[in-house]
């Protein structure tokens, strides 16, 4: 599973960051989670609203910082 | 030269060692030849005291505390989705620039997402216009900032900023869109991520809850007049008890729609109510006290409440030192109305005074090019305006100043080129120039 973190990289994008991690820890899942800062790749990935999280290619939560259980529940989405 | 970049292999990163010494040696320096004793200087720390101290007590409570509340409903309640859908690809040209010029405190939230949401606008959604008229009114239209505008730089100034920033950002916008129609990339295919849209309570009841909130600020902020009749004076007469309408009004809207319980509401009121019977003549401490209230009531009440706690929370987090470092320094340069700082006020009056075209101009690009930290623009002004600018080149200052500073343009220009940068940053200075002399004419007695 690739995991993506987006942001440039005020406090809510690194609160996303380590929200991200303790969920894939919980979860127990096998996943490569990377951040992307820079702002052209971030408007590549048509994200408008940081930060924002896209699983496996896909954005899935764009413009706030969900909580450990929802990332969970997008991460156990993903793999179903 | 080379490896004293290369960090931490197990041994110590230099570069960063190097800038704590740096640091270590500036503010050395500073305090050795720290001129206390000049009275000049010393007079300057204590007008930044009184200047911190006279905030405190006089904008603090009764402005800054419910201003942060509203901002941070608008963090947590509006909804960022259904606003985004107005600046979409398809999306109608004059319904765009009217949402983009008002919605940058509302998308906005994260100072850090304004970027990523220009350059989306631009090239997935309405195009460079909007785009841009969403880049100024973000920092322009800060519902914190504008309100303390109004409260202590005074209302005409604080309207005129309303109002010049939300038409700037329209006018800037179009002729953006005008000067670079042929430039206009293809627009591409895949449409932007835009967020869903959740409905959680109808437009109504939102309006209503926002407008308790602004009443309340409104009232217990109503100034005191120079007549002691006619309207304004009988109003600032009952703006207590007003102001207490709309608290009662604030909580009938939680009770009904957001799911405030009805007996932690009325546990609330009761201090009080009890205490402004107590107090008649001290209505800060039954204030004070209702706001503890309604803090504790969002703690107790999981969801929507502490989702509105928390917004609030971080924005008073990010804006309180600021404003608090802010005025001190503010008043160290510049002293308070009647109290010269460390800068004599000759410099301002002459460079700044008046209504000349000049001095607009030279406080446009002055404050184009100055870093303001949000809100910090208020103090700075206040003490420009006591050592004699002008209403004018004031007005030019906080049009050009929040929404731009040379950083930014460093940043602005990686995403949009240098043409395009420079063309905006020249288009506002020219605006705020203008507008600030319009202004000054409106204004200034003669």
């Amino acid at each position: 599973m690739n995991i993506l973190v987006i942001g440039p990289g005020c406090a809510k994008c690194k609160t996303l960051a380590q929200f991200t991690e303790q969920a894939v820890k919980e979860l127990g899942v096998t996943a490569e989670i990377n951040k992307v800062t820079d702002l052209k790749q971030i408007m590549a990935l048509g994200v408008m609203m940081t930060p924002a999280l896209a699983v496996n290619g896909t954005v899935k939560v764009s413009g706030k910082v969900p909580s450990v259980s929802e990332i969970k529940a997008i991460l156990q989405q993903a793999t179903a | 030269m080379s490896d004293l970049g290369n960090a931490s292999e197990g041994g110590t990163d230099w570069r960063k060692e190097l800038k704590t010494l740096g640091v270590f040696v500036v503010g050395f320096l500073i305090l050795f030849f720290l001129p206390v004793g000049m009275p000049r200087f010393d007079n300057a720390l204590k007008e930044g005291l009184e200047l911190t101290k006279w905030y405190a007590r006089e904008h603090v409570l009764l402005c800054l505390i419910p201003a942060l509340f509203i901002a941070g409903a608008i963090s947590a309640f509006v909804n960022q989705a259904s606003v985004m859908r107005y600046l979409g690809p398809n999306a109608n040209m004059a319904l765009a620039y009217g949402v983009a010029s008002v919605s940058g405190t509302i998308l906005a939230v994260c100072s850090c997402t304004v970027l990523p949401l220009f350059g989306g606008i631009w090239m997935r959604g309405a195009g460079l216009g909007p785009a841009t008229a969403f880049l100024y009114s973000g920092p322009a239209i800060n519902v914190l900032a504008i309100v303390m505008t109004a409260r202590v730089l005074g209302l005409e100034l604080g309207t005129a900023r309303a109002i010049g920033a939300v038409a700037f950002s329209v006018l800037v916008g179009m002729a953006m869109h005008l000067i670079f129609r042929r430039e206009e990339q293809a627009k591409a295919a895949a449409a932007a991520e835009m967020p869903e849209v959740e409905v959680k309570r109808p437009l109504w009841q939102n309006v209503i809850f926002f407008a308790t909130m602004v009443g309340v600020l409104v009232f217990a902020n109503w100034s005191k007049p120079t007549e002691t009749t006619g309207l304004w004076a009988t109003i600032h007469l009952w703006k207590w008890p007003i102001s207490g309408g709309f608290a009662a009004a604030l909580g009938a809207a939680l009770g009904f729609w957001f799911g405030f319980q009805w007996r932690s509401l009325a546990l609330a009121a009761l201090p009080v109510v009890l205490l402004s019977v107590a107090f008649p003549h001290a209505p800060l401490i039954p204030f004070v006290v209702a706001c503890a209230g309604l803090t504790v009531l969002c703690v107790i009440h999981p969801g929507e409440g502490r989702e509105w706690l928390e917004a609030t929370w971080t924005l008073a987090k990010q804006i309180f030192p600021l404003l608090v470092g802010g005025v001190f320094a503010s008043g160290i340069l510049l002293g308070r109305p009647g109290h010269e700082g460390v800068v004599p006020s000759d410099w301002i009056s002459q460079s700044v005074g008046g209504n000349s075209l000049m001095a607009n101009f030279l406080s446009s690009v002055v404050g184009a090019f100055m870093y303001f930290a949000t809100l910090t623009e208020v103090p700075i002004l206040q003490g420009l305006l006591a050592n004699g600018m002008g209403q004018g080149p004031a007005l030019a200052l906080l049009l050009a100043g929040p929404a731009l500073s040379l950083p930014s343009m460093l940043v602005l220009r990686s995403i949009m080129g240098t043409k395009k940068v420079t063309v905006y940053v020249a288009l506002v200075v020219v605006m705020a120039t203008f507008t600030g002399l319009i202004y000054g004419r409106l204004f200034e007695p003669r």
